[in-house]
């Protein structure tokens, strides 16, 4: 064996080595989180958990299910006032843009995406808390549904420009007009494309927490209605890490677990739908 | 005299005659189904077609041959104004459907009239009824009919009925490519086109699959105006009552398929014909 042949499978060894390592480390990160989570929360994940209020401070035991519900109801707002947003936003981008409106929405879309979450927080803070003169649901459930319009519009539009042009085609072949082809042959060729996105950005921000700080705050007991300061998940787990209880830390543990566990259950599910028993796209 | 020409009025190929030069690259068509007269196409600054002449015979299948590139299919692309999908894109001269100025007709009637199939088999992500039923969904239908005889009938036509009869509410993707293709000429046909434009409908196709949409087209001919462009001469010769080469964004010749296959009055069509280049 020449030098050239020794050094060639020593280089090759080491960066199969290295690369081999490095994927083991992104998938080591979330089995450790998750793994962690589990032998920490687990335990104190009951059917009082999931249902009754927590407790007065001092009190062990209680629950979170006001905040498992009011994760919930931030995260209808924030999908009513999110999705159709980014939904037809992207819709006229992938199909009526091409001037330079809309390069520019385009370019806010991504700059938006950027502005730190907590900036949110502090728009909604500034457009609804001020005005209303208190916490609420409604807030909280835009500060994150601002968060949702750059993600859904851009992954919106990739989803339908993917859609190839032979199908468009084909649609005014048969006298559609471009409305209706898009409404009946294109949006339906790319709606699981769409669904996923929509599904995986409400993945991301339920469990977004900065926002919430000073939109929907918090609550110890149920909000009724959508303009009281409401219980979330992410600002539950906030509280309670911090706090000097032990009992409250377990429950951080716990809260984290289901908070998890829903995000975890969306992305899987986002994933059946793109890889559904639906016929492909490609095929033919 | 052919048999063709005794069928013709010596008037009509006099004044074919007296008209142009291009009586040589035209065959005499009394009543064209659809025309072009002095047709110049760009894309963008690009021009694309030449000063194209050519009268569609109805009740015919004209083909269209060239190398790639000649511009057929975007002649071809003119006739449903298919072209306008694309931006930049700009044509002169004078198209007729039956007469009628095809760039200044309503466009969902101009595509109702003249349909089209595409090179590769297009189906929707639909089942097969739906497939079939979505010209006539978008269009309207004789309320008289039932969907279900109109897509039937139109499965019939394009000789598919018996192999999907019993999955007309599956996904038209999961028929074979074959299949797709005349799922995609059933389409078209539901709405009852007058034209039928064919964009070398059988460039993704096995023999076979070719062959039965050959015999297709042999059916169709009798009911409507059909308009193929093929790169498969072949094909243009089995098919074809017409035939128009082109070549580098002009039409060299058009006449009877018989005639520029055994007789091309040009050297650029023989030499295309038997393999001299393109």
């Amino acid at each position: 064996m020449t030098f050239r042949d020794y050094r060639r499978r020593v280089v090759n060894a080491l960066m199969l080595g290295v690369t081999g390592v490095c994927t083991m480390m992104a998938v080591f990160v979330l089995l450790f989180i998750l793994g962690y989570l589990v032998v920490s929360g687990g335990r104190y994940i009951n059917w009082d958990f999931l249902t009754k209020l927590p407790n007065p401070v001092g009190e062990s035991g209680g629950g979170m299910a006001n905040a498992i519900l009011g994760s919930g109801k931030i995260l209808l707002v924030a999908g009513l006032s999110g999705i159709p947003v980014g939904l037809l936003g992207g819709i006229y981008l992938a199909e009526f843009g091409g001037g330079s409106f809309s390069f520019l929405v385009r370019y806010a879309a991504d700059l938006l995406n950027g502005v730190p979450s907590i900036v949110m927080g502090i728009f909604a803070y500034a457009v609804v808390v001020l005005p209303m003169r208190h916490f609420s649901a409604l807030a909280g459930g835009l500060a994150l549904g601002v968060m949702l319009i750059p993600v859904i519009l851009r992954s919106t539009e990739e989803f339908l420009r993917a859609v190839p042009r032979s199908l468009r085609e084909g649609a005014f072949a048969l006298g559609a007009t471009k409305r209706r082809a898009i409404a009946t042959v294109v949006i339906p060729a790319a709606i699981r494309g769409i669904a996923t996105g929509v599904l995986l950005s409400m993945a991301r921000v339920a469990g977004e927490t900065a926002p919430l700080l000073f939109t929907s705050f918090s609550n110890r007991f149920w909000s009724s209605g959508w303009s009281e300061p409401t219980a979330s998940l992410p600002v539950m787990i906030f509280t309670y890490a911090i706090s000097p209880y032990d009992d409250w830390h377990r429950q951080a543990w716990a809260a984290g677990l289901v908070l998890l566990g829903l995000v975890l259950f969306a992305n899987i599910g986002a994933r059946l739908i793109l890889s559904g028993k639906l016929p492909s796209l490609r095929k033919g | 005299m052919s048999t063709v020409d005794v069928l013709f009025k010596p008037a009509d190929m006099i004044n074919t005659l007296k008209e142009n030069t291009a009586a040589l690259v035209n065959p005499p068509v009394s009543s064209p189904k659809m025309s072009a007269a002095g047709l110049n196409f760009f894309y963008g600054t690009k021009q694309a077609l030449f000063d194209i002449s050519l009268n569609i015979a109805a009740q015919k299948v004209t083909a269209l041959i060239g190398p790639s590139g000649c511009g057929k299919t975007t002649f071809l692309r003119t006739l449903n104004r298919m072209y306008e999908t694309l931006p930049n894109t700009r044509v002169e001269g004078q198209l007729l459907l039956e007469g009628e100025d095809i760039v200044a007709m309503d466009l969902p009637k101009l595509r109702r009239r003249v349909g089209m199939v595409f090179q590769r088999p297009n189906p929707f992500p639909k089942t097969i009824f739906e497939n079939i039923a979505y010209g006539l969904r978008v269009n309207g239908w004789d309320r008289k009919m039932r969907l279900e005889d109109v897509v039937e009938a139109s499965l019939r036509r394009a000789a598919l009925w018996d192999e999907v009869k019993d999955s007309l509410h599956k996904s038209a993707y999961a028929l074979s490519g074959g299949q797709q293709q005349r799922l995609c000429i059933a389409r078209a046909l539901a709405i009852d086109p007058e034209v039928l434009l064919l964009d070398e409908p059988c460039s993704a196709l096995d023999p076979i699959a070719t062959g039965k949409i050959e015999d297709l087209l042999f059916e169709l001919k009798d009911q409507c105006t059909l308009v193929i462009v093929t790169h498969n001469m072949q094909q243009a010769a089995r098919v074809a009552d017409d035939t128009g080469f082109f070549l580098m964004g002009k039409l060299i010749e058009f006449n009877r398929t018989k005639i520029i296959f055994q007789t091309p009055a040009r050297k650029e069509t023989e030499d295309y014909i038997t393999g001299r280049f393109g």
